[in-house]
């Protein structure tokens, strides 16, 4: 079945994953369903701490065995021990067919490869994978289906009873006896725990690993102690200097400060560019160049920011440091001056629902005017790819992407035309992950292309000076210098499905095969 | 004259002609000039591999109206003939010649210019040559190396070997350059071509840089030689006439041609005394405004 990006859907895979095909953006506006719920055991007359020797243990009491679904969170980052320690342990156990539900998975994580090809992971859902994990996953090692959804989507998966959580693990920078995480403090700091929230909410049991203990009560518990049942201390949860690292030195890249220039131009001629309006961008050069270049026209013009959404950096700290917006919104820090940023009191923790679900009763990304992101591909329908590289290989994550972009009143996305010798702009991409419909604007080092389905943005920037593009005319330019790549040639078998933030089907991965030459 | 020889040339960015992610589309940054470095960029043992990728380039890549100069090696070499060559066939703008000392050696190099013209049937004067120098003598020669070529639009000067043949360094505070900038740029207003200053490599003060730009613009420089696109816009913006310059400039050509017509020698524009001694300065700022894209009137 073709869904609403043009992409076929194969009908075993529907019927297989039970899903529908992705209809737009809206399709569920309105949609009411009950919440799934967990089970909890009572805690009543505890012996005052629920603090367990191993890991091994916490997971016989838990009651793990073949089948089950554990859930993990990534504010680790590449510097995560925790998803290795666990699964070591499940695998020595003989435990079989494990579904992982992270909020995403990366390069920390490659000795997974051997329990997948083992059998001890048959499942896998993720934001994205990097990696050998990936590699695994798109040479069809994986037994089950790989799916990729965005941070909303999963806790809309969880929260729908989609997937069902039987045991979460939390890697908390410190935590007391009674379970209250937080994500500030201890060896591991990284800021905040948003990602793991869904999973103390919805999980049967919920498993504390900290080796930071701290006496009780370790207030203001990001994951209240109500949520856990058990608390495992370990010599250590993480490498700090993969989890938060110094910020990034700002780009001397021209190619890159010129598109963030064009970017900051783009955003001050649009209405949204106003005292009050909100804004989030990522982690690329460009972006943080954009952020760095655009405080300054605020400045210039007295214009205050309302609130910024992250995955924060220091720039975007920055500007709450020097008084040029009222609140920041924290999922994810990304560096030392976002978690250092984390204790100023207009520095709000949310929830990675609160952030991003498209399937409760309204979350921040819906408030949004800007946000700026990043991609690997983009073709003419405005189509965005963040997750299969040029290769075929899953090598990305969705984050936030799908959900902001499609909050965001005016969604920009900036890329070099060319990657490496790869365009970027192109006719189709690989895999849709973020749908054409939720893309605005496109800037690339030759020029800018609006979506003609916003004349409303193409009306406002008629007199403004800047190298305005079709989006045809990019591609055509990116396969003028690089030519028109051939399609990367994959095999039959679906090794994974991206998902829509609202659960539906947007795209498959299919198992790649050895390049063949033709004529 | 080949009109090209008073192109505007603010900025000329030096590219390594080897690489190919730096030669496919540095137009992006628009500089008024490229600068394909075949000299000391490329190691002695890829000047083959270096050409090679000038010649595609050059033969394949819309540089989008930048002027595409390619240094040559030195004389001394036994590179430079087949460099111009392959540079002349690919289809360059000019040919910078190295550690020019004298009018001969700009002879020499117009001479395999114009036997590589008749070689690849181009027409004959299309390719100019610019001298770069880089030695006390060359300063001493200026004037007649700016006058050896029909083909020479210029002259630049390479400040490090320049201060090492002076037994001294580059220092930022542009003491040390001061007679040689001063030397030539009067050299080649003298002969009426064109004059470069050399590079600026220390990408990490800004500040400095805008300095010494400021200081070579005010001593009649017509560009500067560059290292990055971010040098790009403080060249540009420090050599492009100012709106306010440019509305001076049309009152003065204006009231000039206006009063002589009438009679009337010396007069008045904005409080400041005029006379046609200006006239020449008005029209060259209005030229230059006129070239750099900010000059939308009709004179």
């Amino acid at each position: 079945m073709i869904n609403a990006v043009g992409r076929e859907i194969p009908e075993d895979i529907l019927e297989m994953t039970g899903k529908e095909v992705f209809h737009g953006n809206n399709y569920f506006d309105g949609h009411v369903f009950q919440k799934a719920g967990a089970y909890t055991k009572c805690v009543i007359n505890s012996h005052g701490s629920k603090v367990i020797g191993s890991i091994h243990e916490a997971l016989v009491k838990c009651g793990i065995k073949d089948g089950m679904t554990l859930g993990f969170h990534h504010h680790f980052r590449d510097g995560d021990y925790i998803v290795n320690m666990v699964m070591e342990e499940v695998h020595k156990m003989g435990i079989k067919d494990i579904t992982i539900c992270a909020s995403s998975l990366g390069k920390a994580h490659d000795p997974l490869v051997e329990y997948i090809e083992d059998g001890t992971i048959t499942n896998i859902q993720s934001s994205g994978v990097r990696g050998k994990i990936g590699e695994a996953i798109s040479n069809g090692k994986l037994k089950g289906l790989a799916i990729m959804r965005s941070h909303g989507g999963r806790v809309r998966a969880i929260e729908t009873g989609e997937v069902h959580l039987d045991i979460s693990f939390i890697g908390a920078p410190t935590c007391d006896d009674y379970g209250n995480c937080r994500g500030i403090g201890g060896k591991s700091n990284c800021g905040v725990l948003s990602y793991s929230m869904v999973d103390g909410d919805y999980a049967d049991h919920v498993v504390a690993i900290t080796d930071c203990l701290v006496p009780f009560p370790n207030f203001p518990a990001h994951i209240s102690m109500t949520k856990v049942d058990y608390v495992v201390v370990v010599d250590e949860i993480g490498d700090p200097e993969k989890i938060a690292t110094g910020a990034a030195k700002p780009t001397t890249d021209m190619r890159k400060l010129m598109m963030a220039d064009y970017c900051t131009q783009f955003v001050v001629n649009t209405p949204y560019f106003k005292d009050g309006f909100s804004y989030q961008t990522g982690v690329g050069g460009a972006s943080i160049a954009s952020t760095i270049s655009l405080s300054k026209i605020m400045k210039e013009r007295g214009i205050r920011m309302r609130f910024g959404i992250g995955g924060l950096t220091k720039p975007m700290c920055d500007l709450l440091i020097n008084d040029q917006v009222d609140a920041l919104l924290d999922t994810q820090d990304f560096d030392l001056a976002a978690v250092e940023s984390v204790k100023d009191l207009r520095h709000f923790r949310i929830s990675a629902g609160q952030y991003a679900s498209p399937f409760n009763k309204g979350a921040v990304v819906n408030k949004l005017d800007f946000v700026i992101l990043a991609t690997l591909e983009v073709d003419v329908n405005f189509n965005c790819n963040v997750v299969v590289g040029s290769d075929g290989v899953i090598t990305g994550a969705q984050g936030g992407h799908p959900d902001t972009a499609a909050g965001a009143k005016c969604t920009i996305v900036i890329t070099p035309l060319l990657q490496g010798r790869t365009p970027a702009v192109c006719t189709e991409v690989t895999t849709v992950t973020t749908p054409g419909e939720s893309i605005d604007v496109v800037i690339t080092d030759y020029g800018i292309a609006i979506n003609p389905i916003r004349q409303d943005l193409i009306e406002c920037m008629k007199d403004v000076d800047l190298p305005f593009k079709t989006i045809e005319e990019l591609r055509d330019i990116a396969y003028s210098i690089a030519g028109k790549p051939q399609k990367v040639q994959f095999g039959d078998r679906v090794v994974g499905i991206i998902e829509g933030r609202d659960g539906t089907i947007m795209d498959v991965v299919r198992q790649i095969k050895p390049f063949e030459f033709s004529e | 004259m080949n009109p090209n020889k008073k192109r505007l040339r603010r900025t000329m960015m030096f590219l390594n002609a080897q690489k190919p992610g730096l030669i496919k589309d540095p137009y992006i940054y628009a500089p008024d000039s490229l600068m394909l470095d075949l000299e000391d960029a490329v190691a002695e043992n890829q000047k083959d591999a270096a050409r090679f990728s000038l010649y595609h380039a050059l033969k394949n890549i819309d540089y989008k109206g930048c002027e595409r100069v390619v240094r040559i090696n030195g004389l001394e070499t036994p590179f430079w003939q087949e460099d111009i060559r392959c540079a002349v066939a690919g289809g360059c703008d000019a040919i910078r010649l190295p550690k020019t000392e004298s009018a001969g050696d700009v002879k020499k190099v117009e001479d395999a210019v114009t036997a590589a013209e008749k070689e690849f049937s181009l027409p004959e004067g299309r390719v100019l040559i610019m001298a770069a120098i880089e030695s006390a003598r060359g300063v001493m020669r200026a004037m007649e190396i700016c006058e050896a070529s029909e083909r020479l639009f210029g002259i630049a000067l390479s400040g490090g070997d320049y201060t090492k043949d002076l037994h001294t360094h580059i220092t930022g505070t542009g003491i040390e350059l001061m007679g040689a900038r001063q030397n030539m740029v009067i050299a080649a207003r003298a002969t009426g071509v064109q004059c470069f200053d050399t590079v600026y490599t220390d990408l990490d003060n800004m500040e400095g840089f805008r300095q010494d730009v400021e200081t070579i613009h005010l001593m009649g420089f017509d560009g500067k030689s560059i290292v990055n696109p971010r040098q790009i816009n403080i060249v540009h913006e420090i050599f492009t006439p100012s709106e306010k310059e440019i509305i001076f400039s049309e009152k003065v050509v204006r009231e000039i041609d206006k009063k002589r017509a009438e009679g009337i020698g010396v007069f008045t524009v904005d409080g400041k005394m005029i006379d046609i001694a200006f006239y020449d300065g008005a029209k060259r700022t209005i030229d230059l405004a006129k070239a750099s894209g900010v000059y939308k009137g009709d004179l």
